[in-house]
């Protein structure tokens, strides 16, 4: 397993241009919002637990095309699939990966971006734990998805439509527990079902994903 | 694996080979259809005509009869596209995939259904179109669902691996979908604490439940009647380079 | 696959039994039948298009469109080694770290003289530190290559056109190499245009007897 997790930091680490580009994604889409709605600070405040996380939403989206992608084309994970080592132990290590250098970059960008929607810096750390917690399961059911498309040409669009429904549940519970903070309400309830939902999605989605890739390493 | 020497298996893998279940889908089809549409003609006639106004909402409840038996077929039909999942997954039966791949566009057209109907109905109860309603939002997600699976079996260009990557994203979908369901309800409550209950069960009088039962079974049959039809087709699409459909549409010996 | 789990090594390593391959509404090849045995070497012949390269990915299990009892004998580790067209070379990983991966998959850890001493076998020592991407596509192909000279490997090795990425000297090594394989009892299954002439191998040709039509 170690080995497969450090080819992955090292692939990332070189090709780390390429994973730039979800981060600024997600700043100009944050700027857009004050742009489109309003620049009173106020009603940006209630809006900003909504706007981070459709922001880290879409540049999760566009950066989880990538996942497989180049092991496919090379012919690593056909590689892999006739090795004995498990495709599921390769795709949870990709997952961790994934979010390692997209979830965890959106999660410590987001209270840089919290301060310019506005968002009481109180409410910082609970931000930092509840997108640490969403981004990853974004990465892990979005590794099914980029697993389902791995074989296929224009597979971004694609992909964007069949993981968004997926992940309307985390985008409600990670917004509801910053809300419910703002509001001064317990977040305990969304926050564990969020967790709940994060080992659920961790244990599952490594062998559907295996599963789907199977699929798409057929010629 | 014993299991496949079975007797019963042996009857099932029989059963469901694509030339019998052909010959035996097109009586059952014809006759679901004739029942479910009489059924259905006489319910509508019955709870738009005859059933009493609603004191609440008067004659606009009356979409109804559209709208709740639309929506709970399409959650069924869900429930049958899993477990015909796992039978293609499990099994590897042919016909599954073909079932599987009819049911999307029926499912689809009738979440579609569901969600137009309640925003009709939403006009004259909420006074708007569309409300951020709980089963209203889920309906979409559901909607959404769909899309997904018809988008991917679209996509993927060799048959089996369209279907068995269909059949994966509809089970995982299918256990998604409480979840969805149950976050939903969740940032309903939330969000907006009381709406109006439209269909809460102690308010409906036996006169409005009887014709609206009656079109819930109804349209069961109709949806039912459309995936055996819309599976034959895909049956003979898929059989096409076979000698038995070729004899089925008398094609053979004219080349 | 296989639901006998028996160690006896008068098993053939693989017995297929009724293969048959339909593609994009083309019939392949019908009614197949292989078998493998430990120290022998099986060549798969045929025209380009008659189905070499999805019968050899539907063995190894990379091809869901091949139908049939495919029957490996069971063993503990993973029972091939496969070399297809893709090189399975990334290109921001150098050529040791990529050859070392490869290894890692198959549970092996060759030490650097191993890794080196199996890239010379392919003359690529020198490129031991180059990525992936200033590699040509034969030079991707070599490195794959490569691992059939590091300790350690399975027994049985299938192998989709080998050849074709070497030049003359090249291709009568990797010949000597397989012949050798086989030797000590290790198994090969191969496609190949050429024919071998270091080592005996029987051959199935795919193409021929072929009935085109329904089933």
């Amino acid at each position: 397993m170690m080995f497969l997790l450090r080819r992955e930091w090292l692939l990332s680490w070189r090709r780390r241009s390429e994973l730039i580009n979800p981060l600024v994604f997600n700043l100009m889409v944050v700027a857009l919002f004050p742009l489109g709605i309003t620049p009173d600070p106020d009603e940006l405040a209630v809006l900003a637990p909504g706007i981070l996380w459709v922001a880290a939403l879409l540049a999760t989206l566009l950066s989880l095309d990538l996942m497989f992608r180049y092991d496919h084309q090379d012919g690593s994970l056909e590689q892999v699939a006739t090795s004995g080592t498990p495709l599921a132990a390769l795709i949870l290590a990709k997952i961790l990966n994934h979010w390692l250098f997209t979830g965890l970059a959106l999660t410590l960008m987001s209270p840089l971006l919290g301060l310019m929607l506005n968002l009481p810096i109180s409410l910082m750390p609970l931000t930092l734990l509840v997108l640490a917690l969403g981004t990853l399961v974004f990465s892990t059911i979005g590794a099914i998805g980029a697993a389902l498309v791995a074989g296929l040409r224009r597979s971004g669009l694609l992909l964007s439509l069949l993981v968004i429904p997926l992940y309307i549940p985390v985008l409600i519970l990670g917004t509801g527990s910053i809300n419910a903070a703002l509001a001064g309400v317990s977040f305990v309830a969304p926050l564990s079902a969020l967790a709940a939902l994060a080992c659920m999605a961790l244990a599952l989605a490594p062998w559907v994903a295996a599963a789907a890739l199977q699929l798409s390493i057929n010629d | 694996m014993a299991f496949s020497m079975t007797p019963v298996w042996r009857w099932f893998h029989r059963w469901t080979s694509p030339p019998n279940f052909y010959r035996i889908a097109r009586p059952w089809a014809l006759g679901l259809m004739l029942v479910g549409g009489v059924a259905l003609l006489v319910a509508w006639i019955w709870g738009l005509v005859f059933a009493p106004e609603d004191y609440l909402q008067g004659n606009s409840y009356r979409i109804i009869f559209v709208h709740v038996p639309s929506a709970s077929a399409s959650l069924a039909m869900y429930l049958s596209m899993a477990i015909l999942a796992v039978i293609s997954l499990v099994w590897k039966i042919k016909l599954a995939d073909m079932v599987l791949r009819q049911c999307i566009p029926v499912g689809l057209t009738l979440t579609a259904l569901a969600l137009i109907s309640g925003a009709i109905w939403g006009r004259p109860t909420w006074g708007v179109y569309w409300i951020w309603d709980a089963r209203l939002t889920s309906m979409l997600v559901q909607l959404f669902l769909f899309i997904g699976m018809w988008a991917i079996h679209t996509a993927i260009e060799q048959q089996k691996l369209a279907d068995k990557a269909t059949a994966i994203l509809v089970l995982v979908g299918f256990v998604n979908l409480p979840i969805i369901k149950w976050s939903v309800d969740w940032w309903n409550t939330m969000h907006q604490p009381a709406t109006i209950r439209i269909t809460g069960e102690t308010t409906m009088v036996w006169e409005m439940l009887a014709p609206l039962l009656l079109s819930m079974a109804a349209t069961y049959c109709v949806v039912a009647a459309l995936v055996l039809y819309r599976t034959r087709w895909e049956i003979l699409y898929r059989e096409r380079k076979t000698r038995w459909v070729q004899d089925e549409l008398g094609l053979r010996g004219q080349a | 696959m296989s639901s006998s789990a028996r160690q006896n090594h008068n098993d053939p390593v693989l017995r297929a039994r009724d293969l048959i391959c339909e593609r994009d509404d083309r019939l392949l090849f019908r009614d197949l039948q292989l078998t493998l045995t430990d120290g022998s070497a099986l060549r798969i012949a045929g025209r380009n298009g008659t189905g070499k390269t999805t019968l050899m990915r539907g063995l190894v299990g990379l091809n869901i469109l091949l139908e049939g009892s495919i029957d490996w004998r069971q063993t503990d580790a993973s029972p091939w080694l496969y070399v297809g067209h893709r090189p399975g070379i990334s290109a921001h990983l150098t050529v040791l770290e990529n050859l070392r991966f490869l290894a890692r998959l198959r549970g092996l850890d060759p030490d650097q003289a191993a890794l080196r001493q199996a890239l010379a076998a392919v003359d690529l020592q020198a490129f031991d530190d180059s990525p992936g991407q200033q590699l040509s596509a034969g030079q991707q192909r070599r490195v794959l290559l490569a691992m059939l000279y590091l300790p350690g490997l399975p027994d049985c090795w299938v192998l989709d056109e080998p050849f074709t990425a070497l030049d003359k000297q090249g291709v009568l090594a990797l010949e000597h190499h397989l012949g050798a394989h086989c030797a000590k009892g290790g198994s090969l299954l191969f496609s190949t245009h050429h024919e071998p002439t270091v080592f005996d191998y029987a051959t199935v040709t795919l193409g021929e007897h072929m009935t085109e039509g329904a089933t």
